[in-house]
């Protein structure tokens, strides 16, 4: 073996990294640390009130409320996404114009602005001028979502679905067309089904991408704000009121740091967790599949 | 089982072929014996797959017929030719087992759980994976993965022809060999009618009972390994057949002399009469030795070692010119010169051979 030559100068090469991660990241989040542990009466006064506001949040009604409709949330969005994302991804164009020109299309919903899809969501669904809302209310069909609890969800959810379907399915044909055409050839000659072939060739062949999807699509989902803000401001009542907007309206509308850091950092700890189990189960199930 | 006919065979990729350039494949008519052992052989990209793949209905010919027997296939899909086909790169279905692999094909087909545990068993056994059954076949070498796909085509009992397109390209060299006497056993047991594309002349002519030569889209030559190193019947097939390959002389040919240009005579064994065109003569260097005296002379410019035999590079008449030089026989010194083994000269014209007279081959 080769003598291992120790160099503790290049820590200092480490250095610039380091100042910036503390400024970006370790520095903004202790202060929510310090927050969350400490009760303030503005004047930078502060006093110890240990675990009192994680106390409080964990045992917090409305919390819970707000917990429950984000994780239906994100349970509704992915369920849709997904298979939908998958079902445009096998019937896109594979080559020529065509191709290019869908792929275009798809892409233009992720790059539009969050606010901006929330503002032209909220315009369509409006009875008086919105083509959504006006048709329908034409059809004589009663669809208002700024009163109707279930309105305002189906209009929050289709929204999600309009802007973030296209990644799942852009993550899926580039999988997609990472499959030889050889595969579709001997699955021809084997005489398969079209299921067996989506079954045996092309969903293990996107399971990778469908991984990264999955996971992309369950922080975002779960950490969804302006969208939702914009159309319906969490309304009506708490009926739309997800995790972020309860987080903004306890922190900026009410003043109420401590409780609010305390429900942050809860926040982020339940995002790391999930994604962090979510991300294991699923590469050792990738592990055992090709050890066995 | 059946006789392979295709009639009248042309393919082009374009939609609208003008010219005979646009054609991938140029009209061929060609039979396929039932149970014969063949090798497509040609440079890459000559249309020996576009060939395979309109055989087993991956691609319908723009025009021509197929017949599998007496049934003409041209519009019958793949599933129902029942035709097995092996690609270059192992295809398997990752997320099976090995079982489950080879009982694919069968449980497509909706044949009984019986029926299909007895042939897996019996293709297991022939391709020797009897262990590997219950594994994923995620994972497998590359070997495993190919006996895989080769037993997935031959589980079906009543497959018309097995198709293999280069299999062993992603092969060690020592598996290539076990493989390919595997096949060729499995050939014999079986008599199945195999069809191997390959760009190596070696996996052919080991491999096949009739080598087919593509070049450029065209079947030069149909034949044994013995025909084709013999008498090849186009100079794409001296060149690729043998190595190194045939050597090729500008030449007049004039009765039963072909004079080349720097005034040399070569003596042709037989009348060829007058021929027009570009005529060019063919030797292998197998079959040209050293002179003494008399013959022609070369410069010698590398000699290499192969172990059972020399190669001398050298030039004659201003073309490259191969001699291959047995064991044992000295170099030459100064001012070598060579001579041909009489009647195994070939002569060309516009590149296709001009086959000797009848009467006097005998002589």
């Amino acid at each position: 073996m080769m003598q291992k030559v120790q160099n503790n100068k290049a820590w200092f090469l480490v250095l610039p990294v380091l100042l910036l991660v503390a400024f970006s990241a370790v520095i903004p989040l202790m202060t929510v640390v310090n927050y969350a542990f400490n009760d303030t009466f503005g004047n930078n006064q502060f006093f110890w009130a240990g675990l009192e506001w994680f106390d409080e949040m964990i045992h917090s009604e409305r919390l819970h409320g707000a917990l429950g409709r984000q994780v239906l949330f994100s349970a509704i969005v992915l369920a849709i996404e997904v298979p939908l994302g998958i079902f445009v991804a096998l019937n896109m164009p594979k080559k020529g114009f065509w191709a290019s020109l869908v792929l275009v299309v798809m892409a233009l919903p992720l790059l539009i602005p969050f606010n901006v899809v929330g503002t032209i969501w909220q315009i369509f669904g409006r009875q008086d001028i919105g083509l959504l809302g006006h048709t329908l209310a034409s059809l004589g069909i009663d669809y208002n979502y700024t009163n109707d609890p279930i309105d305002a969800w189906i209009t929050v959810v289709a929204m999600d679905v309009w802007h973030w379907t296209s990644l799942v399915a852009l993550l899926c044909y580039a999988g997609l067309q990472s499959i030889p055409q050889a595969y579709y050839q001997a699955a021809k000659i084997d005489q398969a089904s079209r299921w067996a072939v989506f079954r045996y060739i092309e969903l293990p062949k996107m399971k990778g991408v469908l991984l990264i999807a999955v996971l992309l699509r369950f922080m975002d989902s779960f950490m969804i704000y302006t969208e939702p803000f914009v159309v319906t401001g969490g309304g009506p009542g708490n009926s739309t009121t997800f995790l972020s907007i309860d987080l903004v309206k306890m922190a900026v509308g009410q003043f109420d740091l401590g409780p609010a850091a305390a429900f942050s950092l809860m926040y982020f700890l339940v995002i790391l967790l999930v994604s962090w189990v979510f991300y294991t189960v699923m590469t050792n199930f990738d592990k055992t599949e090709a050890g066995q | 089982m059946a006789r392979i006919t295709l009639q009248d065979l042309a393919h082009s990729y374009s939609p609208h072929p003008r010219s005979e350039e646009d054609y991938a494949l140029k009209k061929l008519d060609l039979v396929w014996q039932d149970g014969g052992a063949y090798a497509l052989l040609g440079a890459s990209g000559c249309g020996k797959t576009t060939l395979l793949n309109i055989i087993s209905g991956l691609v319908r010919p723009s025009q021509g017929r197929i017949l599998f027997g007496d049934r003409d296939v041209t519009d019958a899909p793949t599933a129902e030719r029942n035709i097995a086909q092996v690609f270059q790169f192992p295809v398997v279905y990752d997320t099976m087992t090995v079982r489950e692999n080879l009982a694919f094909p069968l449980r497509n087909r909706g044949r009984d759980a019986a029926y299909i545990a007895e042939r897996v068993a019996r293709i297991a056994r022939m391709i020797g994976m009897e262990e590997m059954l219950s594994r994923k076949a995620q994972g497998l070498t590359a070997d495993a993965k190919q006996k895989i796909s080769l037993g997935r085509g031959m589980v079906r009992e009543d497959v018309n022809a097995i198709l293999f397109d280069e299999p062993l390209t992603v092969i060690d060299p020592h598996m290539k060999w076990e493989l390919r006497s595997q096949l060729k056993q499995l050939h014999r047991q079986f008599s199945h009618t195999m069809i191997y594309v390959t760009h190596d002349q070696t996996e052919a002519l080991t491999f096949a009972d009739k080598v087919v030569v593509m070049h450029d889209g065209r079947v030069v030559q149909i034949g044994t390994p013995e025909e084709l190193f013999e008498r090849p019947a186009h100079s794409f097939v001296g060149y690729f057949i043998g190595s190194p390959g045939m050597n090729f002389l500008d030449a007049k040919i004039i009765g039963q002399r072909a004079l080349l240009p720097g005034g040399e005579v070569v003596e042709l064994g037989a009348d060829y009469g007058v021929l027009a065109g570009g005529s060019r003569i063919g030797i292998r260097p197998e079959h040209v030795h050293l002179a003494a005296e008399g013959g022609l002379p070369i410069a010698i410019r590398r000699v290499e070692d192969v172990g059972r035999h020399r190669i001398l590079r050298s030039e004659l008449a201003g073309r490259d010119f191969n001699i291959v030089l047995p064991e044992g026989v000295p170099l030459p010194a100064a001012a070598p010169r060579v001579a041909f083994v009489p009647g195994k000269i070939s002569v060309y014209v516009d590149d296709w051979r001009i086959a000797p007279p009848l009467s006097e081959r005998a002589a």
